[in-house]
């Protein structure tokens, strides 16, 4: 216990000599733990656009159109919590292990659920609109989309 | 008599990544008064409560702070359950002590990073993040996340960790606690960081225990209060002694945080084999109607959660009393006498989280 200035000199000559302590990026990628929360990934034939995590979401990240049939997520808005994945009645949502690839729109992941609502409105049943057809990526933003079952947030 | 100046120590400074600001009052180079303001990132936390679902504030409650985030939403938990009047699994008792005593050994490592750099050290610095690294794997690996666990949730945990994970954890640990002996050496004894830390900043016991400090500020001055005593959680179990040093100056803060890491890893070691089998959450039903105020010691020290519920699914108040904000009347005293080059080392030494204190 007494001062000495060469207390740093035998931490300061390891790292001077050991390997960097970073894993040499994009060579070699640092596996991920079972664990880690990396993004939301949906089984579209499971679901039955039932809303729940929708409503549940904590920052509004997921939105479900019924009467388009997609089930869109904003992956920057997701803040990885889980929640979705725990009220799903159908278990259809789980959480991947990788982060989730970058992007410049926000809601750029959009999944058309096959699944039909056996008491669809009559209003929603008669024509669906022809532009619905279009792929997702096309597909109009379900929160100007008619009907869309957006939460009003405050 | 010199002249009185003011200097404005923030809220754009470089040792502090959050917005406080200082009026430092000096003569010559001595700091005789110091004249906080507040109020740069305050988010509306408290308020945004009354707007949420009870069960849906733990997210929110988790992200009052960044780092001892696991920490604030176990309080917030804790509280919830206290007025619903829940017993909640032991298994997640104990998961919870575990990830409360991890989030410790991460925030004080990445603190005595902070402080190392605030008085020039750069090499510590890095010495001390890249070994946080390791806690911090640990942590990814048993919650999912790096510093936001989200591991809390009203009865009990989000997640469960399995045996094999859980009996993986001392070695990994093990491995951090040995290189880490090395650099808390440094601090100890080497002779810069005496230099710059010993004698500086002092606060007395009394004038620490008025003054309502928290924490590793209060036990740096020599009193001997820490939550976790109370026993909530699974401590009751463990065998928490406080960590007590009488110096009351920075360098005796600095030693509380680094004694505090190695007691983690202690707890850790007897906290993980001690786990039972069973199940980590339970069904919650109804609403909180009451009130409750829960205390724990975070790594910065006391924070006090309040609920008020009304019965209905929003909270009628919610009030945390963080660290930081109990911190800040003994800071302005250490201020009082010091020289203008030491201001930000002793503003380190309090750990202040800025954003927490204004939630
Ligand atoms: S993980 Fe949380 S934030 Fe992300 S989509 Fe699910 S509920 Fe919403
Ligand atoms: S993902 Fe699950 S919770 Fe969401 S709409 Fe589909 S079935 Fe319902």
């Amino acid at each position: 216990m007494k001062k000495s200035p060469f207390k740093m000199t035998k931490v300061a000559l390891e790292n001077l000599f050991r390997r960097p302590a970073t894993v040499p990026y994009p060579l070699e990628r640092k596996p991920m733990y079972p664990a880690t929360r990396g993004h939301i990934a949906i089984d579209k034939d499971k679901c039955i656009l039932c809303l729940i995590c929708d409503k549940r979401c904590p920052t509004g990240a997921i939105k479900v159109d019924r009467i388009g049939k997609t089930w869109a997520i904003d992956r920057l808005s997701c803040i990885q919590c889980n929640y979705c994945v725990e009220v799903c009645p159908k278990k259809c949502l789980w959480m991947e292990n990788l982060y989730a690839t970058p992007t410049q729109e926000k809601l750029a992941f959009v999944v058309p659920i096959p699944y039909t609502p056996p008491t669809p409105k009559p209003k929603a049943a008669a024509t669906p609109p022809p532009q619905r057809r279009q792929p997702p990526h096309q597909a109009r933003r379900p929160d100007n989309a008619k009907g869309s079952a957006i939460r009003n947030r405050d | 008599m010199a002249n009185r100046t003011i200097i404005p120590f923030g809220p754009q400074h470089p040792v502090l990544p959050e917005p406080i600001h200082i009026d430092l009052v000096i003569e010559d180079e001595q700091v005789v008064e110091a004249i906080p303001s507040f109020g740069f990132i305050h988010r509306g936390l408290e308020k945004l409560a009354e707007k949420r679902d009870f069960t849906e504030f733990t997210f929110i409650a988790e992200r009052i702070c960044g780092i001892c985030s696991y920490i604030h939403g176990m309080g917030y938990c804790q509280a919830i359950e206290a007025v619903m009047g829940l017993q909640i699994p032991e298994r997640a008792t104990y998961l919870r002590t575990m990830w409360s005593e991890l989030s410790r050994i991460h925030s004080h490592m990445m603190w005595m990073g902070l402080l190392a750099d605030a008085f020039g050290f750069e090499n510590l610095f890095m010495a001390c993040w890249r070994l946080r690294e390791g806690v911090l794997d640990v942590i990814e690996e048993t919650s999912g996340g790096r510093v936001i666990f989200g591991a809390a949730k009203v009865g009990g945990v989000r997640r469960d960790v399995s045996d094999e994970v859980l009996s993986r954890i001392p070695a990994q640990l093990k491995i951090v606690e040995d290189q880490l002996r090395d650099i808390t050496n440094v601090f100890r004894d080497d002779y810069s960081t005496r230099q710059r830390l010993c004698g500086v900043g002092t606060l007395s016991e009394q004038d620490a225990y008025d003054l309502g400090a928290v924490g590793p500020v209060l036990r740096g001055s020599g009193a001997k209060l820490d939550t976790r005593m109370e026993g909530y959680a699974a401590y009751d179990k463990l065998d928490v002694e406080p960590i007590v040093e009488t110096a009351g100056d920075c360098w005796a803060r600095t030693m509380v945080r680094i004694r505090e890491v190695y007691q983690s890893f202690d707890l850790l070691r007897q906290v993980i084999p001690m786990i039972p089998a069973g199940p980590v959450d339970m069904k919650v039903t109804g609403a909180p109607k009451g009130e409750y105020a829960a205390r724990l010691e975070q790594p910065r020290g006391e924070v006090i959660y309040y609920v008020k519920g009304n019965g209905g699914k929003q909270l009628d108040r919610f009030r945390v009393r963080t660290p930081t904000f109990a911190n800040i009347p003994p800071l302005l005293k250490m201020l009082q006498g010091c020289q203008l080059a030491d201001v930000p080392v002793i503003v380190l030494t309090i750990d202040p989280c800025i954003s927490c204190a204004e939630r």
